[in-house]
């Protein structure tokens, strides 16, 4: 496939290696996080860490939409799925994401009216086709799919399509980095920035983590040489004293994003004064809800939510693996009573998710390259 | 956090609803292309899909620029490290 | 490195080893209700299977839960199988639910090294069911069978009331004479040998998801769908075959992580050798899916002895059904029960078995 094949050629990852080798300084450890979910999913797919010296540590970022939604919320959306006239629709991605009540597979199981989808486009197909009912978009992701909500929001108003509306759960990236900075046990080296975010936002949101913090940033695509090239380019600018944003996915990724997109959202949503992530608590000005324009098409206003938070499962240390405190394997149930099938934190539900993608892909990889190169 | 894939633009499909034809090897849906600029992308120009909307359009020379830099990258950077060798050694 | 260089593991190390502990656990149904999850072939469907059903039936020949079940009868051994087809929707580009439910059977009696003979085919229609649609149905069962050389020698027909099924159900049991003298299983595989897929993967699965409709794509794509005992018939002509498994729900991946944990082994897959057709690839990587999780219907998986893996892939070659063969991987010791992928980027990874049904993914 043309734009990815090209990107996944070993030949290429093994030089790439070998100068990610030569820039590592002996005796010092470099700690990257890879903020989007994404790159975690890119890393254990393609077994990108075989390429790492033992030097270079990747830690997994919060940018997982499907993992940093609270239970509340999830309960909130069940709420809403339950009654008799509405149709849930949601991304696959979220239909076995636990609430305190189970999650949508378990709710449709039940009775419940949940449908997938591929696009909110399609939600409004739904909606276009059964006029008799309610169809509900639940609304996830950060702004990369921010704007296709909008838009869909924007198409359902001008063609008056009454019985459609969104459960907005969208958030935003940089208030999400900004408390992860601020954490007292970060120990971070710098960021692989999320590529697809940044088609939307643009690269300039992203300079005061190396201004005000001092650490680069290399906006990163998504194929496996891309996140290689990347972490050579993070290495190289600590190795010439550097911290500044740098554009890895200029293929997609414009300085100054899309100017088109951000309007669309802001038309549609405003910031949300606080939100709950999954993990990290409550931050401010880190989500997106419905404009009062637009409240005819907020499923928040049409149904009532319990509204109830939900705390996390005392066992689950999510939030120390969102922070990247905690390896996935150093949480105290991974594996054991938390698994891909009975996920108890969030975590481990999507394939991106940070103890998912470690469970499902990553599990001997560092260990069996340890074998190799002690023969 | 955004699964995206790359697409060529086959037709625009006319009509309010700012719709196109991608194709992704051999599998063919309508988008979206109302994110980008009016009159951005015609047919043969490459987009990135996502979630049945287009993002962003892929710049074709700058994706060259990208796979050059990781061809030419080996050379060069051995040349400078020899340089850098050398000139320790004085 | 100095820090993990002691004799004793690490702790992430310890971890792991807990984690394949757990996983040998017998797998326990937790849900209070039958999910979808139950029915797509992986994790869920095997605990689901275990924990009911291999519990309340107990007995040799189920126990090995193969494809088929072989069974010694007065004079020779005979192979039992069973399979139910619910496929929405019921006609899709290369086939339709009449001839998957012969083929299903005739290739689930074919991997387990017989010579498929009879079937049954029970059918629950929907009141409302358009007769003409049956007509075409039975009528593409019928073309099917006399392509694999089985009748249909008996069967039933039930109608439940409108909303309470999908048009229509079938299930189709099956008896094949196993007239070889071999003994397939996966006790007899070894490290050294290899594994072969008989052709592109996915593609039923692929097709039937675009055919659905609900994801608006169109794709040039048909199902796999075909009878492969003569395919399979061709190889153990050629080769000495140690076991055969139909790669249906779950795809490559769940029937290799069913090799590799019945025999105690691990398969190790060359992402590269791997045959997928381009369209499958773009389908794929548009919804976020992966194709060794693919349902195949005309596809199967069939380990030899290293020695013989040119000539097994060469006799596949030969024959129609299997002009895209290819030897996927080998078979190693260690880590046991596990299948690994060398990726294409030239990593490592696991491929564990299906957690639920394979949904497109967004993110």
């Amino acid at each position: 496939m043309r734009f990815i094949d090209e990107y996944r050629d070993a030949d290429k990852a093994r030089m790439l290696a070998s100068q990610i080798r030569e820039l590592c300084e002996p005796g010092r450890t470099y700690t990257f996080m890879e903020v989007c979910g994404g790159h975690t999913h890119t890393i254990y797919k393609h077994g990108l860490e075989d390429y790492l010296p033992e030097a270079v540590t990747l830690v997994h970022g919060p940018g997982c939409p499907v993992c940093v939604i609270p239970m509340g919320r999830i309960d909130d959306a069940m709420a809403i799925a339950r009654r008799p006239e509405v149709i849930m629709t949601s991304f696959g991605d979220m239909m076995r994401v636990p609430g305190g009540q189970g999650s949508f597979l378990d709710a449709k199981a039940a009775g419940a009216d949940i449908r997938m989808v591929y696009s909110p486009l399609d939600a409004l197909k739904i909606a276009r086709t059964n006029p008799d009912r309610a169809v509900v978009f639940m609304g996830i992701g950060f702004e990369t799919t921010a704007p296709s909500t909008a838009m869909t929001v924007l198409r359902a108003a001008a063609e008056g399509i009454a019985n459609f509306s969104v459960f907005c759960n969208h958030v935003t990236i940089i208030p999400a980095i900004k408390a992860i900075l601020d954490s007292p046990d970060q120990r971070l080296d710098g960021f692989i920035g999320p590529g697809h975010v940044s088609t939307v936002i643009g690269c300039r949101p992203y300079e005061f983590i190396a201004r005000e913090y001092g650490k680069p940033l290399v906006c990163a695509g998504f194929e496996p040489l891309d996140v290689l090239q990347s972490i050579y380019l993070l290495l190289r600018q600590l190795a010439e004293g550097r911290a500044e944003v740098e554009n890895q996915y200029t293929r997609v990724v414009p300085w100054d994003g899309n100017r088109r997109a951000l309007e669309v959202i802001s038309q549609v949503m405003e910031p949300r004064p606080y939100f709950e992530w999954r993990g990290l608590g409550f931050i401010s000005h880190s989500a997106l809800r419905m404009r009062e324009a637009y409240a005819a098409f907020d499923a928040e206003r049409i149904f009532e939510v319990p509204g109830v938070r939900v705390a996390d499962p005392k066992a689950c240390q999510c939030g120390e693996v969102l922070k990247g405190v905690l390896k996935p394997w150093e949480c105290k149930v991974f594996g054991t009573a938390c698994t891909p099938e009975t996920p108890i934190g969030t975590c481990m539900v999507s394939s991106e998710g940070a103890c998912a993608a470690y469970y499902n892909f990553g599990r001997f990889t560092r260990r069996r390259i340890k074998e190799t190169s002690r023969t | 956090m955004c699964l995206g894939i790359p697409g060529e633009i086959i037709e625009l499909i006319p009509g309010p609803a700012d719709l196109a034809t991608v194709d992704v090897v051999g599998v063919r849906r309508a988008i979206n292309i109302g994110l980008l600029g009016e009159g951005e992308v015609r047919p043969g120009d490459w987009v990135l899909v996502h979630v049945g909307f287009a993002m962003s359009k892929i710049d074709e020379a700058e994706a060259a620029a990208t796979l050059a830099l990781l061809t030419g990258l080996g050379q060069a950077y051995t040349d400078e490290l020899e340089a850098l060798a050398e000139s320790d050694i004085t | 490195m100095t820090v993990n260089g002691a004799a004793h593991p690490s702790r992430e190390e310890q971890v792991l080893a807990r984690i394949e502990r757990a996983r040998r656990r017998r797998p326990k149904v937790r849900e209070e209700r039958i999910t979808l999850a139950h029915g797509a072939g992986g994790k869920a469907t095997r605990a689901l299977v275990e924990a009911v059903f291999v519990d309340a039936f107990r007995n040799p020949a189920l126990e090995p839960l193969a494809d088929g079940a072989v069974l010694d009868v007065k004079g020779g051994r005979v192979v039992f199988t069973t399979d139910s087809f619910v496929v929405n929707p019921l006609f899709f580009p290369g086939g339709n639910i009449g001839d998957l439910a012969v083929n299903g059977t005739v290739n689930d009696l074919a991997v387990c090294g017989a010579r498929p003979l009879h079937l049954s085919a029970g059918f629950i229609l929907e009141e409302g069911f358009p007769v003409a649609e049956l007509r075409r149905i039975a009528e593409s069962m019928a073309e099917a069978a006399a392509l694999a050389g089985v009748q249909v020698v008996t069967g039933d027909t039930k109608v439940v009331q409108r909303g309470k099924g999908d048009g229509c159900y079938v299930t189709t049991s099956g008896i094949g004479v196993l007239e070889r003298e071999i003994t397939l299983g996966e006790p007899t595989v070894r490290p050294g040998d290899v594994v072969i897929v008989s052709g592109p993967i996915g593609e039923h699965g692929i097709t039937v998801m675009v055919a659905r409709g609900e994801l608006d794509i169109e794709a040039d794509l048909a199902s796999d769908t075909a009878a492969v005992h003569d395919l399979v018939a061709t190889l153990l002509d050629a080769v000495p075959v140690r076991v055969m498994r139909d790669a249906t729900r779950g795809g490559v991946a769940t029937v290799l992580n069913e090799i590799a944990q019945a025999a105690g082994l691990t398969v190790v897959v060359d992402e590269a050798a791997v045959p997928v057709r381009p369209v499958v690839t773009g389908a794929c990587e548009l919804l976020g899916l992966d194709p060794l999780y693919v349902a195949c219907e005309g596809r199967f998986v069939a380990v030899v002895d290293g020695e013989y893996a040119d000539a097994a892939v060469d006799a596949l070659r030969g024959h129609t059904l299997g002009e895209g063969a290819a030897v996927v991987g080998v078979v190693e010791e260690d880590p046991a029960g596990l299948v690994l992928l060398r990726t294409a980027f030239g990593g490592t990874r696991i491929v564990d078995m299906l957690v639920g049904d394979p949904l497109p993914r967004i993110c």
